[in-house]
């Protein structure tokens, strides 16, 4: 279990990170992004084959079997993150579900797609983001981290029809994200939603398979920006000085 | 006291006994705890996640059913091939009391036991009967995978239903190494943490790993608690000197935080950040240099838990508070009421020796 202080090249250097849906489009170009700044990479993914090929592709990543959307199987994803650094600091919650396949008018859409699209984009993220609290609140004390982005959409805040499952469940995901980053702010822990735009990804090409790849982002690219934001929240949570917080509370109180 | 059967780590009727400094005891409704603590005081909680450490599985020789019950290591560093020491039952569960409990087969070294694709070597008998070390011949990543898959928390025969890996892990949760749960942390939620700040209270954690509570053998109990592994950040330490300095109160959320502070002050009156191994045991003869209060479930007279409060307070004063706590039905166990007990008062001068860099 790595407890090594990051370095100063690069502030992911050393951090432990966990990605969710890290073996197909964004994700799994986060995984690559991320390993190249040398954190250390954690993945999650439903398939345990594709899970196998990534973590051959990328030496020194975990790869976990699970799916997010499955109440059972978030604290044994929790456990094999944490137990395999002993802690974390960036958590990725990058699965997404588009609900109904292809996408369809709210009125033609199943009860039971729609609720795929809820565990997976919003129960899903705010199950895993519990149980990997308090390892995050630890990453925000010590001063490492504490951050979690949560993958948005453009389709959260417009309202595109066809969209509907994917679209509400992502306007929960961004709301949720905004409340608890306000409830966290004293544990040093920062929550933030990174829209990665239309990327060509098998999700976008289940969601628009007529759409002409040229004019998508590379995942790569938005894998880049969400690096970078990452790395901001972590260079402006640190030093996460919890003395100045609690003093600062007293004198205000 | 009543047993607590259901795995409600904050229930709204929990309640707390205090026995201040000067041996006072008194009642309160727990949720209201922090009005016991004062501006300037450091709120220390073990944030050890705890392992699905119960496996059942079969001893590869004999092909007989066994349960193995991880119980502690002394560094869970590991690179690879994670070594630890275990207890090892023969047939049947948690649904029998540990105590009445089948012993195993006869366990030598180089033994392998088998919990489905999860395998372990024997490689030390550290006691004769059920008491082994044990190792895991595999890289790290499959060991964890293997562990959340076939492994179990720890089950105990008072409680209604099977616990989850979820009932068993504290807020504050974050490294999983403890092979109980660090239980006097089920008090601590989000909120009350939110609130320490306007209070003028600062909160810290260290990493404790909290051994197996109970072996179901009356001679390997006495050997509890086992040697543990802790680790304490450099930002607790500093927050422990700085209390220590202002004059404010080292308060320890459970008996394993007492131990780990403690130990890692035992050369001075300063506590060192890193890692220790906490040996041996605290009982009315340790004399305690930075933890002045602790916040722990109720316990039965004679336990190691209960020996602990004897550094803290008069064997008449824990008499009363025993005795209120038998009058008044407090629940025991991990889901239980809780006690907060305060550090008998000493006169000033000793207090502001202790301020002092150690100057023997």
């Amino acid at each position: 279990m790595d407890q090594s202080t990051p370095s100063r090249h690069h502030p992911l250097r050393g951090l432990r990170v966990l990605v969710t849906g890290g073996t197909s489009g964004l994700g799994r170009a986060l995984v690559d992004e991320l390993h190249q700044h040398g954190a250390s990479v954690a993945f999650v993914a439903r398939s345990e084959a594709a899970v196998a090929r990534v973590a051959q592709e990328v030496p020194h990543a975990l790869g976990i079997a699970g799916d997010v959307a499955d109440k059972q199987a978030i604290h044994r994803i929790a456990l094999q993150a944490l137990g395999w650094r002993g802690g974390l600091d960036v958590l990725v919650n990058n699965a997404s579900s588009l609900g109904p396949v292809p996408l369809a008018p709210l009125a033609d859409t199943d009860c039971e797609a729609f609720e795929e699209a809820l565990d997976t984009n919003v129960l899903g993220p705010f199950r895993l983001t519990k149980a990997l609290l308090g390892a995050l609140a630890a990453s925000a004390r010590e001063g490492r981290g504490g951050v979690v982005v949560n993958v948005s959409s453009d389709a959260a805040v417009n309202a595109y029809p066809n969209w509907g499952a994917y679209g509400a469940s992502k306007a929960a995901l961004l709301h949720m994200t905004r409340i608890w980053n306000e409830e966290c702010a004293a544990l040093g822990i920062r929550l933030l939603s990174f829209d990665p735009g239309d990327m060509d990804t098998p999700l976008h090409k289940l969601a628009v398979p007529e759409a002409d790849p040229a004019t998508l982002r590379r995942p790569r690219a938005s894998a880049r920006a969400l690096v970078h934001a990452v790395a901001e929240a972590v260079r402006r949570a640190r030093p996460a000085d919890s003395d100045a917080r609690t003093e600062r509370a007293a004198a205000s109180a | 006291m009543i047993a607590a059967n259901s795995p409600v780590p904050r229930p709204a009727d929990a309640r707390l006994l205090v026995i201040d400094g000067d041996g006072h005891v008194s009642q309160a409704p727990r949720a209201r705890w922090l009005d016991f603590l004062e501006r300037g005081d450091l709120v220390v909680a073990n944030d050890a996640a705890t392992l699905p450490a119960s496996l059942a599985g079969m001893h590869g020789a004999s092909g007989a059913p066994i349960e193995l019950r991880l119980a502690a290591w002394r560094s869970p560093m590991f690179r690879s091939s994670p070594e630890m020491d275990a207890v090892v039952f023969g047939a049947g569960d948690y649904r029998t009391r540990t105590e009445d409990r089948a012993l195993p087969p006869r366990l030598q070294v180089g033994d392998a036991l088998v919990f489905g694709s999860l395998r372990a070597t024997v490689t030390r008998i550290l006691a004769p009967g059920r008491f082994v070390r044990v190792r895991f011949d595999m890289p790290l990543a499959d060991f964890w995978r293997e562990l959340a898959g076939h492994g179990k928390p720890i089950q105990y025969a008072h409680m209604r239903e099977p616990l989850a890996l979820w009932d068993v892990w504290t807020t504050v949760a974050a490294m999983p190494v403890a092979f109980e749960p660090p239980s006097a942390g089920f008090l601590l939620d989000w909120r009350n943490l939110a609130s320490l700040p306007a209070r003028g209270i600062r909160f810290a954690t260290l990493t404790h790993a909290a051994g197996l509570s109970s072996t179901g053998d009356r001679d390997l109990d006495h050997r509890l608690p086992l040697d543990e592994w802790y680790r304490i950040p450099e930002s607790t330490a500093k927050a422990i000197r700085r209390a220590l300095l202002d004059g404010g109160k080292v308060i320890a959320i459970g008996t394993t935080v007492v131990r780990a502070l403690e130990h890692a002050a035992r050369h001075g009156d300063e506590v060192a950040s890193g890692e220790g191994v906490a040996t041996g045991r605290i009982d009315a003869s340790t004399r305690l240099r930075i933890v002045d209060a602790v916040l722990t479930g109720t316990h039965e007279r004679g336990s190691s838990h209960h020996e602990l409060l004897r550094a803290f307070a008069s064997d008449r004063a824990l008499t009363t508070g025993q005795d209120a706590l038998d009058r008044h039905a407090y629940r025991t166990h991990e889901f239980g009421d809780s006690m907060l007990v305060f550090r008998r008062r000493m006169r000033a001068r000793a207090r502001n020796e202790r301020a002092l860099p150690s100057a023997a």
